[in-house]
């Protein structure tokens, strides 16, 4: 079976097995090496293929819910989406959330992922108080905080090379509104961005779409969204509208849509004071799933998303140096996104520093890689680092000067027989 | 408020109607029956967290007759609508030189069927209440190689159901027949399906429970099988059997 991430870049053929009870999960491990599991894909590299490759859609039922703490415990194989769907209306969402709700929870554990919030509230992992993990011969550890320390710590963010993630116990947020009340701030160059970030670090969620294709005295000219949720009462979503790219279609089309959008925003919002909007969570949060499919728009060769951080010391001087870089190479994807990170935490492997974030997506051109490259030698002189859930392409020399707690990922990898049984061609490409 | 139990209850489509039901709240009791114990304790709990409804894991299996009625016994409450759901595909080519294999797929679909129906029936029938909703197959209507010796058991079950229906009509019990097409559930991944005619497990759910609302007594779903079905009956015998379906 052929499979691919989010980027459908590479496209690799795996041997793609589902299960639905632990025991079977356990039985196909015992057959062979380099395994993998595979979430929803949306993961955009090579992080979720290997030669094995475990589908946990399957996996995907709910073991407890207790309605007084909003503690819930769900097989991995859940998605966000379902999560939401079944507890906002019970008043209860997630205390992390990435851009995407068509995530499984296991891949939100394995990468560690982050949101709007990350400054205030941290890591998806802030939310996993224990998670059961597969082992390579088949057993079975808790991890939390308490037990298993270091395995929990490898494990969130471990980019599924510790083993199979099979359920979870994660703590919720008490919400009363299935609506946000967002603020709308443009900004007209990278040094306003990072005036308005620091005023504004008080809101919980806040996100800007750059435009990159200003340049000059212009180059970061944003659109700043800040949030919280709202207190009406208000729990039902609207019905929401689905859209599908069918095909394959010329990448132009998605520079086109996310054009306009970008300029509808900023000229309405801009010289105005802040504008506020009362808008459904899912607007604010998953603005990308209202079309399904999204990917397609970047045509057959597929793209690969660019995500770096960098720590605060470094942060304004080398995000200029990016910008200017692909704002002359006229290759990147018009919009990215640049967001502020709060303190990193103890896992070994999570991508989130303190500092500023910024990703976007770039199509698979024979002229790209040597921009990653030079992108890449900007990120390592500012002392950050690249999001593996995003990457195809990284070095190995890039990831561990990145990652300096490799070295103890890999130690433990190795005192429990993990190297042999959980590959990635991802982990093989980087060293791991 | 209605209790409903469910045979053969580990199957896709069953999961998915017995979630179709929960969510609508017009049920106030699900009982979930099948063989496989480990997974159906799972789907029970998932049920019970996603809908905060009392869901009960009992095992059944369709072919161990003589434990059918002791198993209807211990059922309590006693359900108001009962979905059968368990089924065989099983391997027609294996099944053509084992009888073995055909006799399991023939039992799976018809004989389990029928041995724990009647004993369903006769309760509802003394009741006067109840609501069976059976689940055959198009692959009933005709008998086509490639799978003729579960659409024999299929059309068995078809034409039971129907009898039954007939029977129970005068006692206020009512039966739906589900003829479903193509489903892309665990019986059949190993095959190649037709996207445009396949349809997933919660399409099947909402048609089943669009059916039990409106008390039909046979639906297609998804609902062009019906025209599908009807030109396929209509080959005349010497043009069909040169075909390969
Ligand atoms: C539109 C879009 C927006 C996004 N926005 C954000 C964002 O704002 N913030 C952010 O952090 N990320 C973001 N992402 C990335 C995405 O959240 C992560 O890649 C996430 O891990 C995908 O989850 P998945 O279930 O699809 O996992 P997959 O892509 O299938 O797998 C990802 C990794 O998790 C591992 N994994 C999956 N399940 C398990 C398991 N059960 N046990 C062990 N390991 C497992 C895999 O091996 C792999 O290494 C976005 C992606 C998209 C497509
Ligand atoms: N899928 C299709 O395309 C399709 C098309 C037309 C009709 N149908 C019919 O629709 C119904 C549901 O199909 P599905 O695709 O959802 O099936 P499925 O997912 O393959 O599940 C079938 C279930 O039947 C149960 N079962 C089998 N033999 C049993 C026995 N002896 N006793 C008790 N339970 C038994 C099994 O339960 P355990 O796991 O507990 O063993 C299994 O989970 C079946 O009657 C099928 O024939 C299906």
């Amino acid at each position: 079976m052929k499979l691919s991430g989010w980027g459908c870049y590479p496209i690799i053929e795996c041997a793609a097995h589902l299960f639905e009870k632990r025991s079977t999960a356990a039985a196909l491990l015992s057959a062979g090496d380099d395994w993998i599991a595979y979430g929803q894909g949306k993961s955009y590299g090579d992080s979720a293929l290997a030669p094995h490759v475990l589908l946990t859609q399957e996996y995907n039922k709910l073991i407890d819910f207790d309605a007084q703490t909003g503690v819930v415990t769900c097989e991995c194989g859940i998605t966000l989406a379902e999560l939401i769907d079944l507890f906002l209306p019970r008043g209860w969402f997630l205390k992390v959330t990435p851009g995407t709700k068509l995530i499984s929870v296991g891949g939100a554990i394995a990468s560690d992922v982050h949101g709007k919030n990350h400054h205030a509230e941290g890591c998806f992992s802030e939310s996993v108080i224990s998670l059961r993990l597969m082992l390579p011969d088949g057993t079975i550890a808790s991890c939390s905080r308490e037990e298993n320390v270091p395995l929990f710590r490898a494990t969130c963010g471990g980019m599924g090379l510790t083993g199979v993630i099979l359920d979870a116990t994660l703590q919720l947020k008490a919400v009363n509104s299935a609506y946000i009340r967002e603020n709308i701030i443009p900004c007209a160059n990278l040094d306003e961005v990072f005036v308005q970030y620091d005023r504004c670090s008080h809101y919980p969620y806040s996100v800007a779409w750059i435009d990159c294709l200003a340049g000059g005295s212009s180059l970061g000219r944003s659109i700043l969204m800040v949030g919280d949720h709202d207190d009406d009462g208000e729990l039902t979503l609207p019905e929401a509208k689905r859209l599908s790219v069918p095909v394959t279609c010329p990448s132009f089309l998605l520079n086109n849509y996310t054009l306009s959008m970008f300029n509808q925003i900023y000229y309405r919002v801009k010289g105005k004071p802040a504008q506020r909007q009362r808008v459904p969570l899912e607007t604010f949060f998953y603005p990308l799933d209202k079309i399904d499919h999204w990917n397609r728009m970047y045509g057959k060769a597929g793209f690969v998303q660019y995500q770096c951080v960098l720590p605060m010391a470094t942060s304004y001087k080398g995000m200029k140096a990016l910008l200017q870089q692909i704002s002359a190479a006229g290759m990147g994807s018009f919009l990215a996104v640049i967001k502020l990170f709060g303190p990193q935490n103890e896992n070994f492997l999570s991508f989130p520093m303190e500092g500023y974030t910024l990703a976007l997506d770039f199509k698979i051109q024979p002229k790209l890689f040597g921009l990653l490259e030079r992108l890449d030698r900007i990120v390592l002189e500012h002392d950050g680092r690249l999001y593996l859930t995003k990457d195809s392409r990284m070095s190995e020399a890039m990831f561990m000067q990145g990652y300096p707690r490799w070295r103890e990922f890999q130690d433990l990898r190795t005192q429990y027989g993990m190297k042999k049984k959980f590959n990635s061609w991802q982990s093989k490409r980087i060293g791991l | 408020m209605m209790n409903l139990t469910i045979l053969g209850a580990n199957s896709d489509v069953a999961m998915a109607t017995a979630r179709r039901f929960a969510q609508s709240k017009m049920i106030s009791s699900l009982c979930l029956a099948s063989r496989d114990l480990e997974l159906l304790e799972r789907n029970a709990n998932d049920i019970q967290v996603r809908y905060d409804i009392p869901v009960k894991a009992v095992v059944f299996n369709a072919l161990d007759y003589t434990s059918h009625a002791r198993f209807y016994q211990q059922l309590d409450p006693k359900p108001d609508i009962v979905v059968l759901a368990f089924g065989l595909l099983g391997d027609q080519q294996n099944a053509q030189s084992s009888f073995e294999e055909a006799h399991r797929i023939i039992d799976s679909n018809f004989s389990g069927a029928v041995s724990i129906l009647e004993v369903v029936a006769a309760d509802f029938e003394r009741r006067r209440q109840g609501i069976i909703i059976g689940i055959s197959s198009v692959a009933g209507e005709r008998g086509r190689q490639s799978n003729y010796i579960y659409g024999a058991s299929k059309a068995a079950l078809t034409a039971y159901l129907s009898g039954l229906r007939n029977r129970l009509f005068k006692s206020q019990v009512h039966v739906l027949t589900v003829l479903p097409g193509f489903i892309n559930t665990k019986m059949n991944r190993h095959l190649q399906l037709p996207g445009l005619l396949t349809a997933s497990p919660d399409d099947v759910a909402n048609d089943i429970f669009k059916a039990y609302l409106k008390s039909k007594n046979l639906i297609y779903t998804l609902w062009f099988w019906r025209w599908i079905m009807a030109i396929i009956k209509s080959i005349p015998e010497p043009f069909f059997k040169k075909m390969s379906l």
